[in-house]
């Protein structure tokens, strides 16, 4: 008899070990980043107080920590969706500014028309959807019907975006009023989204919130949500029921980019009130982290945008008390490394010592002497 | 390249007890076996026979449970195929282990020890030239390997065994994929190395090529070995095809056949399509089956009849032919709009194609039914009903232990293939098709599963097109069989009295051994 | 245009392109191996904050390239570790390393921005070769990483084609489980490549702000490490195609400064789409599995391999 250690494949993650693992992952990235800022000569006390207080302390913080996560939250409920048909989006970055232009684009036709907001803005929010699906268009057809990779077409497009809009900003849509600034103008009260209080949080809040609760129903409860269940999970067998992979692929590709398109909008609307080329920090690359930390959930991923959220918003909080602001990207990266290190380790498989058989140890032992 | 070494002792390899069990098969039971220098020796069996599992252990690939390896006499334990292959152990595989986009020199040299830092192309492709000059595997050794035909890359697979020095070679069913010229010439070569001295053994379920090439045979059937090392010349194809599907099984289901009770309803006019790698897969065949009646589909594995059940189920396309349903035209019908003519499938593959494991049973349940009333309103699924109709399912098929909403990888086989029939029988369908339905089941399960094809055709009256390479199941259950041999049907004959050494000649391909029969 | 604007340009085109090629060569390697590390634009700010920061302590340049690509080896080291031994999700992992490359270089460079590094890249003009008129000037009066470049881009070349551990690079990248099979060993090979990738990741990020731009900002790569990412596609994971695909884009940005500076602003948003859409056409060209085959593309990219275990 032998004794081994063994890990197994779970046959079922029980979610209450998922809480623990993301919990603990939170937790010892903590942790990570706390040694990092008491050996940079920082206090790590101060650091947490501070990114505790500031992102979660009183009513003007909670505005600024949610203000961030809406952006966050709304391109990532997109991202979850082409990640359940196994479709890797990483085009989010550029969907969410081509969003952002096709709303603008609207508002430039519809703000100087003079439409009320109960038109300009759902009729914006059309328009940022549309441009932003339109925008996961070519690569969704070019991976269902021709196996293109998405990973490199979507990337790839995300520059291209970046700088049409760029292109615009500096040239036709440049404000003749603003001192020669790459902005376009400033957009109309009708078309933005009217603000809560003093900070930064606005009715587009609600945008990720409907949206997620929508999503939850659409997954559970329609013939779509069902198809991209089987696609996702076995397509082999998804032919075989008689599904449309190809176009199962492309709706949720285009859903995917629409969502992004609509987060585009809402900031938009919401915090920048015009279009400039700077409207994203990262936010798309950082949605597919979120997207992926919520295991595509679409509930859980309001919860893990606002501690994202929390952590941007912690990141200028500590810059408050001297410690560099990027601290809230350090610990973003380090619970990120302990969630694929620790997490996936022991949600997916379990740790299990066995006893070999005697035939095989007695095979193995012959086989050394031979 | 090593030359054969001089030998110890006259038999090359011996197999002595050896057992295999993978999780809910039993591979090999106490199998003895053993090949001499110099000969190329015949491995027969059916498909299951546990040909390739018993090869995989004497080429390191498996580890038996229980027995013993002996090579040229002396006892030895593989961890690793790289071990087998230092004692001169080595085996082609069906599925070729090449690079694609590197050229055929490259992937001889690949893992080869003493290859120098720098290659030098020019003389590994002289070299490789050479070897393959010397047993006449004609391949251009500066091609890439995507280029090359499925023949030609099998030449490179047996280039790199005998560059490895093997002096023991296996091959497994290695003229499946080749065309009868290219088969001729590998038959040619396999003699030339046997010639040499080296041992090659042959795993096939072709008998003319086995009488055509082998020195001696051994004979698998079920995991044990029914008979070892006959030399070939005093075995008629007859003889090599009853040892391989065994002596005649009582037919449990004849005597309660019915009359047939009405016309055709599933006609098959010389149906052609090509598989998957775009080779003709099915040539002209034409089938015909009556509302009630059973058709069997006998034949091994890899003959067309994953193709066969394709066509039929929408899944793959004509390339020509015609295929009619009560009439009415259905060959380029999809695979929804069979499912909604009552098309039902049963597929080779449960967990792969006909379930999905990651998904609840709910979800599985209503695969083929989701899309309309009463599970779906519009673009809406009715979950509640979805949940009813599982429990449904459940319940009548007893699916013991299930819950509609466990995960269905869960499941053990026989409970799957029962969740798999109960979706499939709850569309009524007018017509079955079954693919290896009880492969890998245990008893009780295999005659659940048995009885619910008869009664769907008995009291249903669907029509089974029953796809087997279980000889004594489609015995059993069929009304007629068919015998699909390399995409073609060779024959076609009523289960009644059929005789089961003449299906097992035309299953090996002895088609004009069994003359006259159709 | 006259001739020394195109001389300018061309050497701006080096320059940048440089900048580009050295993560872009690491990042081809790392693929061709079959490990896809999303990670090199943190890897780059590795590099360009170490190599920046122990130049200002020893002011000795070479120890300071040195540093940076231990520092982007370090992360690459995490990556290998996610992806090759625990398996992750390769894009996940990489988009980690850049979120924390980024991160933890703004955290801990935030006292050093804005300063000059104290010893810089200059230009050497190599004596004879530089008289050549235009090629010369062009070629041979760059600074001394440029001139690695040229050598490692053919060494590199050799090295996957023409030996026999790049033989094996080749088929672990497209076949694991048949150079497996063969006794050629997976996980270490992985290991190796990825972290050859992170070297010269923190390579690149080093010549920015000891070479390029000499000093240290915050995400002062800019993108580039995701051009890098690109260009593997753009070059088919072929070293001499990248180093073209490189320079056309530095040409582009180095034309686009120029054309700015003649007064004419908006073509250049156009001319910088093209690298991007050229990466677009060439992949969409290139998914014919034919095509894949002939271009080498190392199929089991991004796939962790597990080894058949039925014993």
């Amino acid at each position: 008899m032998a004794l081994s250690v063994r890990f197994e494949r779970r046959a079922t993650t029980p979610l209450g070990l998922r809480v623990i693992v993301l919990s603990l992952a939170v937790v010892l990235g903590a942790f990570a980043g706390g040694l990092l800022v008491q050996a940079s000569g920082y206090s790590a006390l101060t650091a947490f107080s501070a990114i505790l207080e500031g992102s979660f302390g009183g009513t003007y913080p909670i505005s600024q920590t949610l203000a961030a996560a809406i952006p966050l939250a709304t391109i990532a409920l997109g991202t979850a969706v082409a990640f359940r048909v196994q479709l890797w989006n990483i085009g989010g970055e550029g969907q969410f500014y081509m969003g952002a232009f096709g709303a603008t684009a609207v508002e430039l036709i519809g703000g100087p028309a003079g439409w009320p907001a109960i038109v300009l803005l759902p009729a914006m929010m059309v328009g940022g959807f549309v441009a932003g699906a339109g925008w996961a268009l070519l690569p969704g057809w070019l991976r269902a019907w021709h196996g293109v990779n998405e990973i490199i077409t979507t990337l790839m497009l995300n520059y291209v975006a970046v700088l049409w809009v760029n292109y615009l900003v500096y040239g036709p849509w440049k404000d003749p009023a603003g001192r020669n600034f790459p902005f376009s103008p400033r957009f109309p009260d009708s078309a933005t989204f009217s603000r809560f209080g003093e900070g930064q949080l606005h009715v587009g809040i609600w945008v990720p919130v409907v949206a997620a609760i929508v999503l939850v129903l659409v997954l559970a409860r329609t013939r779509w949500g069902y198809e991209l269940r089987v696609v996702g999970e076995n397509a082999e067998a998804a032919r075989y029921a008689g599904i449309n992979v190809r176009s199962t692929m492309l709706t949720a590709m285009l859903v995917s980019g629409g969502m992004a398109g609509l987060a585009g909008m809402v900031q938009v609307a919401g915090i920048i009130h015009l279009l400039n080329g700077q409207l994203s920090t990262n936010y798309g690359y950082t949605a597919i982290i979120v997207a992926w930390l919520a295991r595509l959930h679409p509930l859980a991923v309001l919860v893990v945008s606002v501690l994202f959220g929390a952590l941007v918003n912690g990141g200028f909080a500590v810059s408050q008390v001297g410690i560099p602001q990027a601290l809230g990207g350090v610990l973003q990266g380090m619970i990120l490394f302990f969630v694929l290190g620790i997490g996936d380790l022991f949600t997916r498989y379990r740790l299990r010592i066995v006893s070999l058989p005697s035939t095989v140890t007695a095979a193995a032992a012959r086989g050394t002497s031979t | 390249m090593a030359a054969p070494r001089p030998h110890r002792s006259e038999e090359a390899v011996a197999l002595v007890g050896i057992a295999k069990a993978f999780p809910g098969v039993v591979a090999n039971k106490d199998v003895d076996f053993s090949a001499r220098w110099g000969e190329v020796h015949a491995l027969l069996g059916e498909n299951g026979a546990g040909k390739t599992t018993l090869m995989s252990i004497l080429a390191g690939l498996y580890r038996p449970d229980a027995g013993q390896i002996l090579i040229d006499g002396e006892a030895v334990t593989f961890h690793a195929p790289g071990e087998a292959i230092r004692h001169g152990v080595g085996m082609v595989y069906q599925h070729y282990r090449l690079v694609a986009s590197q050229t055929v020199a490259e992937n001889l040299l690949l893992g080869l020890p003493g290859v120098p830092f720098r290659l030098n192309a020019g003389r590994f492709i002289r070299e490789a030239r050479e070897l393959s000059e010397r047993y006449q595997l004609q391949i251009d050794p500066s091609r890439p390997v995507w280029q090359l035909s499925v023949g030609e890359q099998q030449r490179v697979e047996i280039l790199k065994t005998l560059q490895r020095g093997a002096t023991i070679l296996i091959l497994d069913e290695p003229t499946a994929v080749l065309t009868p010229q290219e088969s001729e010439d590998l038959m040619r070569t396999l003699r030339q190395i046997a010639a040499e001295g080296r041992t090659v053994i042959l795993i096939s379920h072709k008998l003319e090529e086995v009488r055509g090439v082998a020195d001696r045979v051994s004979v698998l059937r079920g995991g044990s070995m029914v008979s070892a090392g006959l030399p070939i010349g005093a075995l008629s194809a007859r003889d090599l095809a009853r040892l391989m599907v065994g002596e005649d099984v009582p037919s449990l289901r004849q005597e309660e056949q019915v009359a047939r009770a009405g016309g055709t309803r599933l006609l098959l006019q010389d149906v052609c399509a090509r598989d998957t790698r775009d080779l003709p897969a099915l040539t002209d065949v034409s089938l015909e089956i009556a509302v009630g009646e059973i058709l069997g589909v006998a034949g091994v594995a890899g003959n067309g009849q994953r193709e066969l059940a394709q066509v039929v189920t929408g899944l793959r396309r004509l390339t020509a032919g015609q295929i009619s349903l009560d009439g009415r035209d259905i060959s380029h019908a999809s695979a929804r709009t069979m499912v909604r003519l009552g098309v039902a499938h049963i597929p080779e593959d449960r967990l792969g194609e006909g379930l999905i494991g990651n998904l609840p049973l709910t979800d599985n349940a209503v695969l083929k039914s989701y899309d309309r009333p009463p599970l779906s309103f519009g673009p809406l699924l009715q979950v509640q009903r979805v949940v009813g109709f599982t429990r449904t399912l459940i319940e009548r098929f007893g699916i013991r232990g299930a819950r509609p909403d466990s995960l269905t990888r869960l499941l053990s086989g026989g409970q799957l293939q029962r969740l798999l029939l109960a979706r499939e029988m709850a569309l009524n369908p007018k017509v079955i098709v079954a693919v290896h339905p009880t492969r890998g089941l245990d008893v009780a399960a295999t005659q659940q599963v048995q009885e619910w094809l008869v009664e769907s055709a008995r009291e249903k009256l669907a029509s089974v097109l029953l796809i087997s390479e279980d000889l004594d199941e489609v015995l059993q259950l069929s009304d007629r069989i068919a015998v699909l041999y390399e995409g073609r049907i060779v024959g076609c004959m009523p289960a009644r009295g059929a005789d089961r050494g003449q299906i097992g000649l035309m299953m090996a391909g002895a088609a004009n051994v069994a003359a006259g029969v159709s | 245009m006259t001739g020394d604007l195109v001389i300018a340009i061309c050497l701006a085109a080096i320059a940048s392109g440089t900048s580009i090629l050295l993560p872009a060569l690491g990042e081809a390697i790392t693929e061709r191996s079959g490990v896809q590390n999303l990670g090199v634009e943190g890897m780059m700010l590795m590099g360009a904050l170490f190599g920046y920061i122990v130049d200002i302590q020893t002011h000795n340049i070479v120890l300071a390239f040195v540093a940076a690509m231990v520092a982007a080896m370090a992360l690459a080291l995490i990556h290998a570790f996610l992806s090759i031994t625990l398996r992750a999700n390769q894009i996940v992992s990489g988009l980690a390393v850049t979120l924390f490359g980024s991160g933890l270089t703004a955290f801990i460079g935030k006292p050093f921005v804005g300063a000059q590094a104290p010893v810089v890249l200059s230009r050497v003009a190599i004596p004879g070769l530089s008289q050549i008129p235009v090629l010369g000037q062009i070629l041979f009066t760059q600074d001394p990483i440029v001139y690695v470049s040229f050598i490692l881009v053919p060494l590199v070349w050799y090295f996957i084609y023409r030996t026999r551990p790049g033989l094996n690079l080749r088929a672990i990248g497209e076949n694991p489980a048949t150079a497996d099979a063969m006794g050629v060993g997976v996980a270490s090979r992985r290991y190796l490549y990825t972290l050859v990738g992170g070297a010269l990741a923190g390579l690149g990020g080093a010549y920015l702000s000891l070479g390029y731009t000499p000093t240290w900002v915050e995400g002062m790569t800019a993108g580039r490490g995701w051009i890098a990412v690109g260009l593997v596609v753009f070059g088919t994971w072929d070293p001499l195609r990248v180093m073209a695909g490189a320079y056309l884009f530095g040409f582009v940005d180095g034309f686009q400064l120029r054309v700015q500076g003649l007064g004419s602003t908006i073509p250049s948003f156009f001319l910088n789409m093209l690298p991007y859409l050229f990466a677009v056409v060439v992949v969409s060209l290139s998914s014919g599995e034919r095509l894949q085959r002939r271009l080498g593309i190392p199929r089991a990219l991004g796939l962790p391999y597990w080894r058949e275990e039925r014993m």
